[in-house]
């Protein structure tokens, strides 16, 4: 019966002149659509509920929470070091850059100074995880959009990343190398041989990835001038990373507040102009250079040193100590069991992962655990303007404007 | 500016309502009262000297033992002048609502809506203020209040399950 009414309300032909052969008046509605939360192209499992008229995107309402795990409530059971390997969960693409803005953050309320060649073995491995990230976007953002061919580039050299971190800390994804004060082991010669051996071939691929989209019509006609945001409104939201200087924010915290060995090296922070697609395409690709700069000069910089401050308080004792040294038993299982004790006070610390602004924020009252930890994700603050960048875009443009923040959603959902 | 004029500045600008301004491993944290909160947001964004345009994070802190037992915390930066400040402010569980800065900064309201759906704090003239993370059907409270178990209140354990070997 219902069936039948709206049949005929579709379908309205004019009772005055039942033979007139006037064209039927549709009827129009708003459609709501479900995309999500299992859609190749959310990155995770995102929902978005789009509320289209035809195809234009009229409002789009994400539901978040799909991967939620509770981070930071788990955070405040266990102490500072055992919280490591829980923010290689977080984003799970670039585990190695969660770590380092962790530790970053626990150095800063400890007060501890890392030595420098820890922050350069720091820095060249975040630079590394850059890359790779960007990798990762390029190629997941160029499958969704239709370009399959650059996915295989991407991932081909992305690989090689992957084995590097194997050869590192013994796992591709979960790495969990850094440690409050320092990192867990220096690099090996093999593991100096190989990542000079990808810097010399890493440029050129750079390129072979652009040459198959700079004029590739489709990639075009796709990112130039979708999901545009002025500068005024990406501040406004409080996006980073590549999505807010895509629309030419001059913002970078390894500019704004040098860290690690950033301030030793020369770089340049690509910015966009138009604020659409196409620019934070532009600067990810651009920033691969950089990074390639920025390891080759610490490689050139980094002297002999200690790998790890000498806090016995705060910091691990070397492993290889652990297993014959009985006072470095005793000082490891202590650390990890009790904490150190941490000052009660209270502060933020953010750092340039490749997705935005990654920042903690610990609140401790004395004693081995945080009383209270927040996580500032960028993909959590990108999804916020979601709806604000996707209004009055075509359906299909959904899928651009998800991978244009490069979302992951277990950093998302924490 | 130097962070000692910042808070000083704020305290000229605010002398009733401005409680504290600590400074600490090099952030500043002014304390200010629940309602003066959005007024003093609103200088911080729209005096020239302060300029802070960019808002960082939203959170919030449960101190059970104390009379206003939450805290909410909010960060900013200026990316022109290049400072950050966090502006905090105090509310009791009996009327635990504050204004919300929505309106000031676009991105406050992701932030907010997690703030109230992991520790159940309210804020005034929010659009849409939704659960964001839990689903809407949640009914065991605000999990990040520190009355709230880490294995959770039993919630999970009534899901029903599919008897995979039942086929």
């Amino acid at each position: 019966m219902a069936i039948e009414d709206q049949r005929t309300t579709i379908y309205k032909i004019d009772p005055a002149h039942p033979e007139s052969e006037t064209l039927p008046t549709l009827r129009t509605e708003e459609l709501l659509l479900n995309m999500g939360p299992q859609h190749p192209a959310t990155h995770g499992v995102l929902k978005v509920i789009l509320e289209l008229e035809g195809e234009r995107l009229v409002k789009s309402t994400p539901v978040l929470g799909y991967l939620h795990r509770g981070v930071e409530k788990l955070a405040e059971d266990g102490t500072y070091h055992q919280f490591i390997p829980h923010t290689d969960r977080l984003d799970y693409v670039c585990a190695m850059y969660n770590n380092f803005a962790y530790c970053r953050a626990v150095e800063k309320l400890m007060n501890i100074t890392v030595p420098d060649r820890a922050e350069y073995l720091r820095t060249i491995v975040a630079e590394v995880q850059r890359i790779a990230g960007h990798q990762f976007w390029l190629g997941t953002q160029a499958l969704d959009i239709g370009a399959m061919g650059v996915f295989f580039y991407c991932f081909r050299d992305r690989e090689i990343l992957m084995d590097w971190f194997d050869e590192l800390c013994g796992a591709r994804l979960t790495t969990s190398w850094y440690r409050i004060g320092g990192v867990e082991r220096d690099f090996t010669p093999s593991l100096f041989e190989k990542l000079k051996q990808f810097l010399d071939y890493f440029p050129p691929k750079i390129d072979e990835y652009v040459v198959f989209l700079e004029k590739n019509r489709i990639w075009l006609g796709r990112t130039k001038g979708v999901a545009i945001i002025s500068a005024e409104d990406a501040v406004s939201f409080g996006l980073s990373g590549p999505t807010l200087r895509g629309s030419g924010v001059d913002y970078d915290l390894r500019k704004a507040e040098p860290y690690s060995a950033y301030s030793k090296c020369e770089f340049s922070v690509p910015l966009g102009k138009n604020g659409d697609t196409y620019d934070r395409y532009w600067i990810r690709v651009q920033e691969l250079y950089e990074s390639v700069k920025i390891i080759r000069q610490c490689l050139e910089q980094m002297q002999d040193g200690p790998i790890m401050a000498d806090v016995p308080s705060v910091t691990l004792p070397p492993k290889q100590r652990v297993f014959t040294n009985l006072e470095s038993m005793i000082q490891q299982f202590k650390l990890f069991s009790q904490g150190f004790d941490a000052p009660p006070g209270e502060i933020y610390c953010g750092t340039e992962a490749h997705k935005g602004e990654l920042g903690f924020y610990i609140v401790s009252t004395g004693g081995g655990k945080p009383y209270r930890l927040k996580i500032r994700a960028p993909s959590f603050i990108h999804m916020g303007a979601f709806d604000h960048m996707s209004r009055g875009y075509m359906i299909s443009d959904a899928v651009t404007i998800f991978g244009t923040y490069d979302i992951v959603m277990g950093e998302c959902d924490r | 500016m130097s962070l000692q004029q910042l808070a000083g500045r704020i305290q000229e600008n605010f002398a009733v309502g401005f409680i504290n301004a600590v400074e600490w491993r090099g952030d500043l944290a002014v304390t200010v009262v629940r309602d003066r909160l959005h007024d003093v947001a609103q200088f911080l964004r729209d005096d020239p000297a302060m300029d802070f345009d960019y808002i960082v994070h939203v959170s919030s802190v449960d101190w059970p033992d104390d009379e206003e037992r939450f805290e909410i915390v909010y960060e900013f930066y200026s990316i022109k002048k290049h400072h950050r400040i966090r502006l905090k402010t105090r509310a009791p569980e009996s009327d635990c609502i504050v204004d919300s800065l929505t309106d000031l900064w676009k991105g406050a309201d992701f932030m907010e809506r997690e703030v109230y759906d992991m520790m159940g704090i309210r804020f005034r003239h929010h659009p849409d203020l939704r659960r964001i993370l839990l689903p809407d059907d949640f009914t065991e409270g605000y999990p990040l209040r520190k009355d709230f178990p880490l294995r959770g209140k039993g919630w999970r354990d009534t899901f029903e399950f599919l008897d995979e070997t039942a086929r």
